[in-house]
């Protein structure tokens, strides 16, 4: 119970402190509509539905990689998070209350492009069901690699540096833009390494029904990605952060 | 209380405390007293489960900090170095959220935080933001925070430096009326005035080691035992140092510009004697005080570091 307590606390002072913030809101929203109407204007005979997967992989990601590092960072350079640190909670509830936020940011960002999308073509076709937990998953394995990163920044600039230097790759590696086949050889195996492109496969099987993988198969790579990046983030936090 | 044993921290071959033992009794004001780098913060840290000893032993009211970390976390309040609380949120949220950490309930922690911010004198701002604080109030604020859960033991770091006179004078009462409500405290400072006034054992740390522990008292007396009487006279008494030595066997003289004498001895010195002497040689003694060594004084005898080591610390404002 006194976790719960904890863990609803933090979540609610990072809603509040660092989501519902004015910027924060027109990031989460301005970013992924700006997406959408460039890929729209970029590719006018392209089918709507063929670059929505892309728009909310791409929004998703943007939302939660750099947010949760920033927000961790800003908290450490300010001292405020040694209070979590130092609180009577296990870390795993105190990581996971701080990803809860992002993920919920993520997954907001998520629905703009759907929310566009809607004013252009039917989306009878689409199935939510598999949409919610993809966007949920992309999200928190985003988040996660937030957290890695947010471990390894001292400056909210570097946090913001190092997101972009897994985001960039990420995002022209994992089939959404270019497909994975007609990708260099070389190239394909890192495609295989990213949470992004298994997010991504089951979000095209959602919206085009064209997809690579089984989507029980990307699901399992989603939470092994997560669960790999909470463990490892948890052990640099306790081998980083507690001297 | 609190019970340190053997503790040893090393950074490679950088040796931060080394083997260093102490004991806190409960409801005590204990000082811990150094230079920057002398080790203060490694040992706080190792205390409040921020850092892992490299050797050693920390239990706090029984439990061993370094294997059940939370369980002793549960009953500390820390105070950090720097004002850390949240800038966007005012001081009653600020008191609720951390409240919120150590499982208190709603119902339990808003009553709480409306208690402190008045006992803080901070009821009047605790629906502005913490960025909109004075550096003074911020501090309070952050020692309302750390007393939110009612700790058993209570770690304050450099509570008062970089702040107004005023603002430090109440913390130090606040620190000594918590005392007496029988919570243990754990200060360290710069200031070596604060640490006599207030703390009821200080030790001075320097280099990574205890050099030194006790009272005030005991600290002064175990660097001089001699009696020292300071004589402000009408006219030198040059002349007469061999006469006064002479009647006062086992005493010391010494004259000190015109009008000063001074006279130290193992035993206690008699007045009267003295300035009646001094009276038949035609000098007035216009004051006599006893001079006993002050707790820099000691500090500087025993560690080997000048005092003004700490006081350009003071200027710094303090570790950072």
């Amino acid at each position: 119970m006194k976790s719960l307590i904890a863990f609803w606390n933090i979540l609610k002072k990072d809603i509040k402190n660092y989501y519902l913030k004015p910027p924060n809101i027109s990031w989460g929203i301005i970013f992924p509509l700006s997406w959408s109407l460039m890929q729209l204007i970029r590719s006018p005979g392209k089918n709507i539905l063929e670059l929505l997967p892309g728009l909310i992989a791409m929004s998703v990601l943007f939302g939660t990689t750099s947010m949760l590092a920033v927000t961790i960072t800003f908290e450490r350079s300010s001292r405020s998070f040694e209070r979590l640190m130092l609180a009577p909670i296990s870390l795993n509830v105190m990581l996971l209350a701080k990803i809860a936020g992002t993920i919920i940011f993520g997954m907001f960002n998520a629905f703009v492009p759907i929310a566009f999308a809607s004013f252009f073509i039917d989306l009878k076709g689409v199935n939510f069901g598999i949409i919610l937990p993809a966007v949920f998953m992309i999200a928190l394995s985003s988040a996660l690699m937030g957290l890695l990163i947010a471990v390894s920044a001292k400056q909210v600039f570097e946090a913001q540096t190092f997101s972009n230097f897994f985001r960039f790759p990420m995002l022209f590696l994992c089939g959404l833009f270019i497909p994975i086949s007609d990708l260099p050889v070389f190239l394909r195996p890192i495609s295989y390494c990213w949470p992004l492109t298994y997010g991504a496969d089951i979000l095209k099987a959602a919206i085009t029904g064209v997809n690579i993988f089984s989507p029980i198969l990307s699901f399992c790579m989603l939470l092994f990605f997560s669960v790999a990046l909470f463990l490892i983030s948890r052990h640099n936090i306790n081998r980083k952060w507690v001297l | 209380m609190l019970a340190v044993t053997n503790l040893t921290k090393t950074y490679g071959d950088f040796t931060a405390v080394n083997n260093i033992s102490f004991e806190v009794q409960k409801g005590e004001i204990f000082g811990f007293l150094g230079p920057n780098g002398a080790g203060k913060t490694s040992t706080i840290n190792m205390m409040i489960g921020l850092a892992r000893p490299t050797a050693g032993e920390i239990l706090i009211n029984g439990i061993d900090v370094t294997k059940q970390t939370k369980k002793a976390q549960s009953i500390m309040g820390i105070v950090a170095d720097e004002s850390n609380l949240y800038n966007e949120m005012d001081g009653f949220d600020n008191l609720c959220f951390c409240a919120a950490l150590y499982g208190m309930e709603k119902s339990e922690r808003e009553p709480k935080a409306r208690h402190l911010l008045e006992e803080f004198r901070l009821k009047d701002a605790g629906k502005r933001p913490f960025k909109a604080y004075s550096k003074g109030m911020k501090r309070k604020l952050t020692i309302a925070a750390a007393l939110i859960h009612s700790p058993q033991i209570l770690f304050l770091d450099e509570p008062t430096t970089g702040i107004d006179v005023e603002s430090s004078r109440q913390i130090r009462k606040l620190i000594v009326a918590l005392k007496e409500q029988g919570t243990t405290v754990f200060l360290t400072t710069h200031y070596i005035e604060e640490a006599e006034r207030i703390c009821n054992r200080i030790a001075f740390i320097a280099n990574g080691e205890i050099v030194a522990s006790g009272t005030a008292s005991e600290l002064m007396d175990s660097v001089s035992h001699a009696h020292i009487i300071r004589f402000v006279t009408s006219k030198s008494a040059e002349n007469i140092t061999a006469e006064l030595k002479n009647n006062f066997k086992g005493s010391k003289v010494a004259v000190q510009g015109d009008n000063t004498l001074i006279m130290e001895s193992e035993d206690r010195i008699s007045l009267l004697p003295v300035m009646d002497f001094l009276n038949d040689k035609g000098i007035d003694v216009y004051e006599a005080k006893e001079l006993r060594p002050s707790l820099e004084d000691v500090f500087v005898k025993l560690t080997g570091i000048e005092s003004s080591v700490l006081k350009k610390d003071e200027k710094k404002g303090g570790r950072k």
